[in-house]
């Protein structure tokens, strides 16, 4: 299923949101145009990691050397700061065993969100049958209203 | 069979006189520096052993105790001389007297380079000094050092090791001016000897956290004397801070326990002995490698309980048999019998 969670100039670069879809809190981050979104529930005990500060990614070939690139790509958790890769999802202590949830972001235009809700949408008289601005169907907003000038992220949730 | 910590004796001062520039000669026949002290057992205590002569520990290391090869070290405390120039002259002497009185007359024995560890800069010198020279496999270093083992301090004598090609020897004891406890100094003797587990786990917490196998990728360390039952849950601690707090120190790029696993190897004798025989094995189970541990009797000083006795026979056979030997013939490099 896919969710409308905000519009698209809502999260600035560097920023982040938290929605709740679906029963699960989510986090949708912006790194430099680009949105990611994850599930704000740490793979470790459960914080909530989508609150954490955000880092750069540090990495060095021995003592006292540092590399330091400033993308603010490292979510680390508020509980026990355990660092994970907005991008991959991926812990950096165990990457291949440990990662938290990591869900595809779209931006959609509003246009084809309201087209997408005509098209499903049920006869004229139906009483359920959406309040204008509102979309049902493949998309759902669920407290979001969509206009067709807007721009929206869209998070699809398998299942 | 290997035995990967046997001792010889300190040289006496007299000893050493024919390897030491004349003017030494004459400081020490003058003043009251007699260089440093001799014994650290009550004299005629079993754990302090008969200083030995060369026949004596042949007789009990390789014919009775059956090692192929044993590896030496003399504990003479250079490191305990706060003159900076007799502690550098002494060390280069006490080498020169190990090699010729005895690593040269007993092939199967090895020896350990003894460096003024306070002078980082002189025992960088006195290792390259004795690299390469026949008998010598590792450098002896005390545990209980002025600075913290991982710190900047000594990382140029870590390269210099690595470089070498010996190994790095760390033994309880040593001498500087620090307390031997990190909350200060005990009371009684009883502290300090029991303390002496933490000053090992300190360092090796100092060495991985600083990076010392970061910078010296081929360093090899084994730990004399140290027990080893603390370690498993020492390396717990240490993954488990490693992943909240690694961004600090972002060259160590592992779990702390690979790199112990990877670079330190640990001798058995004396073996902090669990009521319950069969936690032993537990506990050597939770070293997680099979290759850590060395077999050594601590000739000539006799320990409460024998630690090979003990917990070889608890182990299954394949391992008994790398404790015994295999391990410190690949550690060491040795070649097949001996
Ligand atoms: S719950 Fe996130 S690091 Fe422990």
């Amino acid at each position: 299923m896919r969710y409308v969670v905000a519009e698209a100039s809502e999260i600035e670069s560097g920023g982040r949101k938290i929605v709740t879809v679906a029963g699960r809190s989510i986090g949708v981050f912006n790194l430099d145009g680009e949105f990611f979104a994850l599930r704000n529930r740490c793979p470790h005990q459960g914080g909530k990691l989508c609150e954490g500060k955000l880092w750069g990614v540090i990495r060095s070939d021995g003592p006292g050397e540092f590399e330091y690139r400033p993308s603010r790509e490292i979510l680390c958790c508020p509980w026990h700061g355990w660092e994970f890769h907005v991008r991959t999802g991926q812990s950096w202590c165990a990457p291949e065993r440990l990662r938290v949830r990591r869900y595809e972001v779209e931006t959609v235009a509003g246009e084809e969100i309201a087209e997408a809700a005509d098209a499903e949408a049920a006869p004229a008289d139906d009483p359920e049958a959406p309040a204008p601005g509102m979309v049902k169907g493949p998309y759902t907003a669920e407290t979001y209203p969509v206009t067709r000038e807007g721009e929206y992220l869209v998070v699809e949730i398998p299942g | 069979m290997i035995d990967a910590d046997v001792h010889i004796p300190n040289p006496r001062l007299k000893d050493l006189y024919p390897l030491l520039p004349e003017h030494w000669v004459e400081h020490f026949d003058n003043t009251m520096d007699k260089g440093a002290s001799q014994e650290y057992y009550p004299p005629k205590s079993p754990v302090s052993g008969r200083r030995a002569g060369l026949e004596e520990l042949r007789e009990a290391v390789f014919e009775r105790g059956g090692a192929e090869v044993a590896i030496s070290s003399c504990l003479y405390a250079v490191d305990s001389i706060h003159n900076p120039d007799v502690a550098a002259v002494l060390a280069t002497a006490t080498n020169d007297w190990q090699a010729a009185e005895w690593l040269e007359r007993e092939p199967r024995l090895r020896g350990s380079v003894v460096v003024p560890i306070g002078l980082p800069a002189a025992a960088v010198e006195e290792v390259e000094r004795c690299a390469g020279r026949p008998g010598f496999v590792q450098v002896l270093i005390p545990v209980r050092t002025e600075h913290s083992l991982g710190s900047r301090h000594y990382h140029a004598l870590w390269k210099a090791i690595e470089q070498s090609g010996l190994v790095a020897a760390i033994h309880f004891g040593g001498a500087p001016v620090m307390p031997p406890t990190p909350t200060g100094w005990p009371s009684f003797f009883l502290e300090e000897y029991t303390a002496m587990a933490q000053v090992f786990a300190t360092q090796l917490t100092s060495m991985i956290v600083e990076g010392v196998f970061d910078a010296c990728p081929a360093l090899r360390v084994v730990f004399l004397e140290s027990g080893f039952t603390w370690i498993p849950s020492h390396l717990w601690r240490m993954d488990k801070e490693w992943r909240n707090l690694r961004r600090l120190v972002p060259w160590v790029r592992r779990p702390p326990s690979d790199y112990f696993r990877e670079h330190v190897r640990v001798g058995i004798q004396p073996l902090d002995a669990p009521p319950d025989p069969a936690h032993l094995c537990e506990i050597v189970d939770q070293l997680g490698s099979d290759d850590v541990l060395l077999y050594a009797s601590d000739y000539p000083h006799v320990h409460a309980c024998d630690a090979g006795d003990l917990l070889l026979r608890l182990l299954p056979e394949s391992l008994g048999r790398k404790i015994r030997s295999e391990n410190a013939r690949s550690f060491y490099r040795l070649s097949e019998g001996g």
